[in-house]
This record gives C-alpha cells, sequence and structure tokens, in this order.
C-alpha cells in the first residue's frame, strides 16, 4: 500500500535526520572529517527522502485515495486537480511535511555551498538544521501521521498508522473537501511563501548558533547568511502581503489585517528579522551590538517555531485544548529547550561578543538604527503580550478574555509612525557621527517639499469638508511623516544618480540603474522604504476613512454611501457542477449597479458559495477597484423564497490599493537588496568599506 | 374668563400638536443595521472566535445582533448593552478587556518593557564618546553630507568605472 510506504520513508527520514545529528556531533568529537562529512550527506539526503513522502502524498491526493484519512479530510472528487495538489498544506498533518520538506530544501543548498574558509561552522550548522528536521518529521513520524489510513473494526471506523487486530480497510466513497477559505489563489500561495519564510530563518540561526559554539565571533556568520536572512524576509513578507491579500477578498469584512492571533504568529518574526536585517549592518559597519544580533536570532528562530506552535497546537481555542493536543506539549518542550540551550551559549561567550567601538553620536546612523531595534521590539512586545494575555488570564483566573483589534491598533499605531519618521532622518545620518545641523541640511529640501504637499491636501480637506473624522488629526501626522520620508527617499536616489549622470554623462535613468546594480543592498533598501511609504498610504486611507453601511432593499432600491449609489437589480441562485456533472457548490448572487454621481460605473456580483462537500460557505465581494478607492459589497442574507430582498453591507475604503501597489514595490526592493553579487566572496562588506565616509541607506 | 379659556385651550391644542408625534414614536422606531453594527463591531461572540460580531455570518451572531436591536428599540444604551453581554458570557465577548483586575496587566506591561527598552538605550547614548582602546574598525570621520557627498560619489564612482 501506497500510505504505508510513504510512512516508511517518514521513519526512515526521521532515522536519517537523528544520524545527521549524531555524526556531526562525533565528526566534531573525534576531529574526523569523515564523519562531518557523512553528516553533511545525511543531511543532503533528506531532501529527495522528504520530497519522495510529499510526492506519495500528493499522488493519494489526486488519485482519490480516501482509505488514508488526511486524504479524506482536505480533498474530495469534486475538487480539480490543482487544488488536490495544494490540499498537501491545507491540514495539520500534511502541512507539517510540507515544513519539512522545504526546511530540507534549504537545508541541503546550504550545505552545498563552498565550505573552504568555514570548515568549522559545518558540524554545528548540520546540528542544528538536522534537530530542526528530526523535531519536524518526528512530529509526523509520532503524533501527525499524514498517510494514517481508515479501518473498519468491530466498534467502527478508526483511523490508525497500523492495522487494528481483525480490521479491514475502509474507503469512504468521497473526501470532506478542503475548507472553502482555503480554495483562493492566494491561499494557494501564502502558505508556500510564509512557511519558506519561516525554514529560511533556521539558516541565520544555524550558523550564529555554529558561531557561538565554534568561538568565532566576528561577522562572518553573518556575511554568509545576509543573503539567506534576506531571501527568508523576502518570503515572509510575500506571505503575510498576500495573506492580507487574501483576507481582503475572502474574509468578508472588508479589511486586510483583523490582528487575529494566527496573523501575529506569522508577524512576530517578521519583526525580529526586520530589526536584525537592520542591526546587523551596525555589526558589519562598526562592530557593535554583536550579542543583540545573537538575540534578534534567537528570538526569530523561536518566534518561528513559536509561531508554528501557536497554529498548530490547538492553544488558541484553549489552553485544555491545547493540553488534550499531542503535539502541542511537545511544541513547547522543543520551544524551551532550543531557547534556552541558546540562551546559555550566548551567555558562555557573552565576553568574546564585546563591541569594537562605542557610540559617539546620538544621531550617528547606527543610533537612529538602535532606535529602530527598539521600536520594532516595543511592536513585538505588544503582539506577543497580546496574544499570550488569554491564555495566562484563562490558566490564572479561569476565564479567558478577547484581545481584538483596538488594542493592538492604540498600542502600535504610534509605534509605527514613529517608525516612518525614522525611516525618512536616518538615511541622512552617517555612520559613526552626526550633528542636528548636518542633519538638518539634509532634511530641509524634503521638508520644504512635504510641508507644500501636505498644505495642498489640507485645502482639499478644507474644500471637502465632509471627509474630516474624528480621526482627522492623526491622519494629518501619519500623512506629513510618510510624505517626508518619501521626499527624503526620493532625494536619496535623486542626489546619487544625478552625481554619477553628470560625472558620467549618462542619461539620468541609466545612472540610476547602475547606481542600483552596483549597490544593490542599499538601493534595494531604498525601494523597500518606497514600498512601507506607499502601504502607509494605504493603510491611513482605509484605516482612518473607510466608511460603511449596511441595509436590506428589494429589488431597484438603491443604498448610498460616499458618493456611490448601488441599486440591487437581480438576485440568482444555482448549482455549479464539477467535471463529473455532480453539484459542487450552491452559488447565490446578486446583480447590482453601480453609479456615482448619477452616471453609471459598473456591475458587480457579491454573491455567496455554499460547498456541499465541506458544509461551508464562503463570502465573495463585489468590489469596483481604483487607485483612488475601493467600493466594496458583500451580500450578506436574501429572502430565498421570494427572492424580492437583500441585506447588504457596502465599504468605502479609500486609498486600499496602494497598501497592494506598494507591497509590490516593496517585494521588488527586497528582490534588488537579495540578488546574489556576482561573487560576493570576494567582497565582504567590510572590504569595501572604502573611502565613502558618508554612506547613505548602506 | 373667556380669554383665559380660550388661552387654556390654545396651550392645551398647542400641547398636544407638540406631544403627538412623541408618543406616536414610542415605542421607539427599529434600530437600523448600521445603529446595531456600531455596537458589535467592538464584540465577539464566544463560539466564533476572532470574528468581529458584526460580520459574522452564524446564526448565533445573528441572533445575537437581533438581541441588540432589541435592546436598542427599548432604550438601552451602548454601555448598558454590553454590560448585558458581559453579565451572561463574560468579558470575552469585548473586543479589549476592561482595565480591572487582572486584565488591567495587558495595559500595563508593555508600557514598562518599553520603559526598560528605552532606559537600556539611553544607557548605550550615555556611555558615549567613550572610544575603547581595541578600536579595531573604521571610524569614519564627521562630514558635512551635502556638499562632500557629491565629490564623493563621483569619487567612488570614477574608481570603480
Amino acid at each position: 500500500m501506497l500510505a504505508d510506504f510513504g510512512y516508511g520513508i517518514l521513519v526512515i527520514t526521521f532515522l536519517v535526520s537523528i544520524y545527521a545529528i549524531f555524526a556531526s556531533v562525533f565528526g566534531q568529537v573525534k576531529k574526523s572529517q569523515k564523519w562531518i562529512e557523512s553528516s553533511r550527506l545525511a543531511m543532503q539526503l533528506t531532501f529527495p527522502l522528504t520530497t519522495l513522502a510529499s510526492l506519495v502524498m500528493i499522488y493519494l491526493l489526486v488519485s482519490n485515495d480516501y482509505n488514508v484519512s488526511f486524504v479524506y479530510q482536505v480533498s474530495s472528487r469534486a475538487m480539480p486537480t490543482y487544488l488536490k495538489v495544494t490540499a498537501l498544506w491545507g491540514g495539520q498533518a500534511g502541512s507539517l511535511l510540507f515544513w519539512s520538506w522545504l526546511l530540507s530544501l534549504f537545508m541541503t543548498a546550504v550545505t552545498l555551498r563552498k565550505w573552504d574558509r568555514d570548515r568549522e561552522f559545518l558540524p554545528w550548522v548540520v546540528l542544528v538544521a538536522s534537530i530542526t528536521l528530526a523535531f519536524f518529521i518526528g512530529l509526523n513520524v509520532f503524533y501527525e501521521n499524514p498517510f494514517t489510513r481508515f479501518w473498519q473494526t468491530f466498534s467502527g471506523v478508526t483511523p490508525a498508522t497500523f492495522r487494528p487486530a481483525g480490521a479491514i480497510p475502509f474507503t469512504p466513497a468521497d473526501g470532506s473537501g478542503l475548507n472553502p477559505l482555503l480554495r483562493h489563489p492566494g491561499m494557494i500561495i501564502h502558505p508556500p511563501m510564509l512557511y519558506l519564510g519561516f525554514v529560511g530563518f533556521v539558516i541565520p540561526y544555524a550558523f550564529a548558533i555554529a558561531a557561538l559554539v565554534t568561538g568565532r565571533t566576528d561577522d562572518r556568520w553573518t556575511h554568509i547568511t545576509r543573503r539567506w536572512t534576506l531571501w527568508a524576509w523576502l518570503f515572509l513578507s510575500l506571505g503575510l502581503v498576500l495573506g492580507g491579500r487574501w483576507a481582503y477578498d475572502v474574509l468578508g469584512w472588508g479589511g486586510y489585517w483583523g490582528w487575529d492571533p494566527v496573523e501575529i504568529a506569522a508577524f512576530m518574526p517578521w519583526l525580529t528579522g526586520t530589526a536584525f536585517l537592520h542591526s546587523v549592518m551596525i555589526q558589519e559597519k562598526r562592530g557593535m551590538l554583536k550579542h543583540w544580533n545573537m538575540i534578534l536570532v534567537i528570538l526569530t528562530y523561536s518566534l518561528v517555531i513559536f509561531g508554528t506552535f501557536l497554529t498548530r497546537s490547538g492553544v488558541l481555542s484553549s489552553v485544555h485544548s491545547f493540553a488534550q493536543s499531542a503535539i502541542g506539549p511537545a511544541f513547547f518542550i522543543f520551544i524551551g529547550l532550543t531557547f534556552f540551550a541558546s540562551a546559555a551559549l550566548l551567555i558562555w561567550r557573552w565576553p568574546e561578543l564585546k563591541a569594537e567601538a562605542q557610540m559617539t553620536s546620538v544621531l550617528s546612523r547606527e543610533a537612529l538604527f538602535l532606535l529602530n531595534n527598539l521600536l520594532f521590539i516595543a511592536i513585538l512586545v505588544v503582539c506577543f503580550w497580546g496574544v499570550i494575555f488569554p491564555l495566562i488570564s484563562e490558566l490564572v483566573t479561569g476565564a479567558k478574555v478577547t484581545v481584538g483589534p483596538p488594542f493592538y491598533e492604540r498600542a502600535t499605531g504610534p509605534l509605527f509612525a514613529a517608525l516612518v519618521l525614522l525611516m525618512g532622518v536616518a538615511p541622512l545620518s552617517a555612520w559613526g557621527h552626526s550633528t542636528l545641523k548636518t542633519l538638518g541640511k539634509a532634511i530641509v529640501r524634503p521638508l520644504v517639499a512635504a510641508v507644500i504637499v501636505m498644505a495642498a491636501i489640507l485645502v482639499y480637506f478644507v474644500l471637502n469638508p465632509h471627509l474630516i473624522n474624528g480621526y482627522f488629526p492623526y491622519a494629518v501626522i501619519g500623512l506629513f511623516v510618510t510624505i517626508m520620508t518619501a521626499f527624503v527617499t526620493l532625494y536619496e536616489f535623486w542626489r546619487a544618480a544625478e552625481a554619477r549622470s553628470r560625472a558620467q554623462k549618462e542619461n539620468i535613468f541609466v545612472s540610476l540603474w547602475r547606481l542600483a546594480g552596483r549597490n544593490r543592498r542599499r538601493y534595494g533598501g531604498y525601494t523597500i522604504h518606497l514600498g512601507v511609504i506607499l502601504m502607509a498610504v494605504g493603510i491611513i486611507g482605509i484605516e482612518m476613512f473607510q466608511t460603511e453601511t449596511q441595509g436590506t432593499i428589494a429589488k431597484n432600491q438603491s443604498i448610498q454611501l460616499a458618493g456611490y449609489t448601488m441599486t440591487f437589480k437581480e438576485l440568482q441562485e444555482f448549482d455549479l457542477l464539477d467535471a463529473r456533472g455532480a453539484p459542487m457548490q450552491n452559488v447565490t448572487r446578486a446583480t447590482v449597479d453601480v453609479h456615482q454621481n448619477g452616471q453609471y460605473l459598473t456591475t458587480l456580483y457579491p454573491r455567496r458559495d455554499y460547498y456541499y462537500d465541506s458544509e461551508q460557505p464562503m463570502t465573495i465581494p463585489g468590489v469596483r477597484s481604483t487607485m483612488q478607492d475601493d467600493f466594496y459589497i458583500l451580500l450578506v442574507d436574501w429572502q430565498p423564497m421570494s427572492n424580492i430582498g437583500a441585506t447588504f453591507k457596502v465599504y468605502h475604503n479609500p486609498m486600499v490599493n496602494w497598501l497592494w501597489f506598494g507591497s509590490a514595490i516593496f517585494i521588488l526592493g527586497t528582490f534588488i537588496a537579495a540578488w546574489p553579487e556576482k561573487d560576493p566572496e570576494k567582497a565582504p562588506a567590510r572590504a569595501r568599506k572604502s573611502s565613502l565616509a558618508y554612506q547613505p541607506g548602506d | 374668563m373667556k380669554r383665559l379659556t380660550f388661552l387654556f385651550f390654545f396651550v392645551l391644542v398647542l400641547a398636544l400638536a407638540v406631544g403627538m408625534p412623541a408618543s406616536a414614536q414610542s415605542p421607539n422606531p427599529t434600530p437600523s443595521d448600521d445603529e446595531v453594527n456600531a455596537i458589535a463591531r467592538d464584540m465577539y461572540c464566544p463560539v466564533c472566535e476572532n470574528t468581529p460580531l458584526d460580520v459574522c455570518p452564524t446564526q448565533a451572531c445573528i441572533q445575537w445582533r437581533e438581541l441588540i436591536r432589541l435592546k436598542l428599540s427599548e432604550g438601552w444604551t451602548e454601555a448598558q448593552i454590553k454590560q448585558y453581554f458581559v453579565d451572561q458570557y463574560g468579558a470575552r465577548v469585548l473586543s479589549a478587556p476592561p482595565a480591572q483586575g487582572f486584565s488591567v496587566l495587558i495595559y500595563i506591561v508593555p508600557p514598562i518593557v518599553l520603559a526598560l527598552g528605552v532606559f537600556i538605550v539611553l544607557r548605550a547614548f550615555r556611555s558615549m564618546h567613550k572610544p575603547l582602546e581595541s578600536s579595531a574598525r573604521e571610524t569614519p570621520p564627521a562630514t558635512t553630507p551635502d556638499n562632500d557627498y557629491l565629490r564623493r560619489v563621483e569619487e567612488e564612482l570614477q574608481k570603480r568605472d
């Protein structure tokens, strides 16, 4: 049976991981290159093994083998083939297997690099990676076997890995089907991106631990892992953005971020990862913050595991379901062990991680980066405390509480605004020393431009006083900070491109292109900043100026909002059939005409789908989308008997598309920054630090 | 007397005329969906975790919204309605815990940690201007960015090209 073969592969992968752990330690103790090489090969072997296990699972999904419990839970005959493939990460057991597969892919890739200059790191990198992989594969082998089969016993049908005595295999006629919310294209790509981001951060952690164990506390480990970290950060960012878009498209509440604990679980490692990407520059440039960088990498790894634990253990539902969950305590122990072992190593090496310089100016680049780190960590503390407080409250008082968006928004709003402000000031300061005078001189032009644009925006509001609401003062502050930061960033691009254009007598766009090509990290970083600025404008638009209304109307009646008029024209109910001609989902679809100032704009079709296999509904909004705003209509309810009336919830989301456009720029910037140099080994950070005393954006 | 009687009836008629619409409005008109959602937005039902009450499509949440509508039509205030649900189902129905009892910790721990972080950063700033003897790295000298900047970029580009 193929399922048994798949399980056998998982067991072998687990054993190979354990062997890699043993061989790396033994090789190090015995100073035996043969054992160390053997551990590396064992690590590399896990990739084909997990690939094989994943392919077996995918085959079972595609071939509708409902004898396998996981296949039954996440797929059905009505689902198209591509959805059956993506159902691999549509349930707990499969997503753990997928996690392991991606981890083995990353770790195999890293073990294939040239190790000539870093031989001493190899066994420890293999050790950390193998421990992590053994843990995740172990979860599959011992607790969440995706290849568990159904068995018919005397007492009924039961899922089990091994055949119970006297049982015969049981195969249901059809599966339960994938949760409809997971059938959106965004959700198909979103989990792989998040997982790639998660597993990617295992690499800097593995090298950091290797540096601590071997005592090689220079910044070689940060140099090796710089691009790996950027790629991990890119995938995690992409995962978060896609998750937001998915929420906007299918969750049916007109927003993109609900401060849901699952969202926050993915956001927390992003926060520490972003802080690390900034602070590691201080180590490379000034030899400072070595302890802090280690702490950030250890925190990021722990938060990656913690995030997976939060979403997989059932602890978010209740501490009691966590206690009943098989994998919850296992995760808890693993997080505890790895965190305390890492902390112990760090304390052991603490004296050797002494800074090689000290800060000399409050306005220096490193001082501003330190403030940036403080803000990221402050946001992390708010998020972490907000996520775990309901659990602590339940444990201590027996009563659960809800920590929802109002808490997070009030606590993090000023911190995000301060971060954007720093993003505007920091590129103008110099490494080592800056004064108020030099900084003031550099910022004056962008500041004047920002004041002019802000004045124009205020005039617009004065001419349209109905747009002014209770959030207006906050919006003005937010917009001013954002616009100023935008001008600083554009000014930085222009100054360098203009200088090169004059020196080389070439077109300014050619200069810009070549400059960016020569210093991808700097200009990639600036592009990311531009993306964040655009996203901030979108967030200010939807968070502070969103309006909504809800009403029940009959055919040809209208609802008005923000200058738009939606008129309910028709309601249709019909079944969509699968490839075999069987009903797959029931669709209730409203036809709505949208007008603005009496002029017809478009026809929208908000709908509610009901999936027969999973017995779950999905709300799909009708959206008229422009860069100025989104007119977003949800079909909330209707009278099925008469089809004459329906309830609609309508949102007006100003500027929301700037968020998505900014996200695309953000991702583009990360690509630029992460794209490999021709030969990075020949150009280490400190060696390149040449006569340029003032290095904006480095 | 006649005048007084006329005045009395005039005031009576006026009072009735003014009072009629008010009494006609009682009981209160059915609150709109927007009025219900304004309260439901900040509430969660215990079953549908992480889905605000105003957008949750389940039957239980629809019934809760109708209960809010009923209470509003009976003249209850937002605070009274929320307290009613808290009394029935506990503080978890609110989108943020009330700042009392154990829940006060949710509001005071982050500022304390932030203050600690600020203290650490300030300490780092206070120890400035004490360069280490073993300063292995090149510390770039202070510079005036604006004028020197273009010259340096050009120098750098000349050198690289």
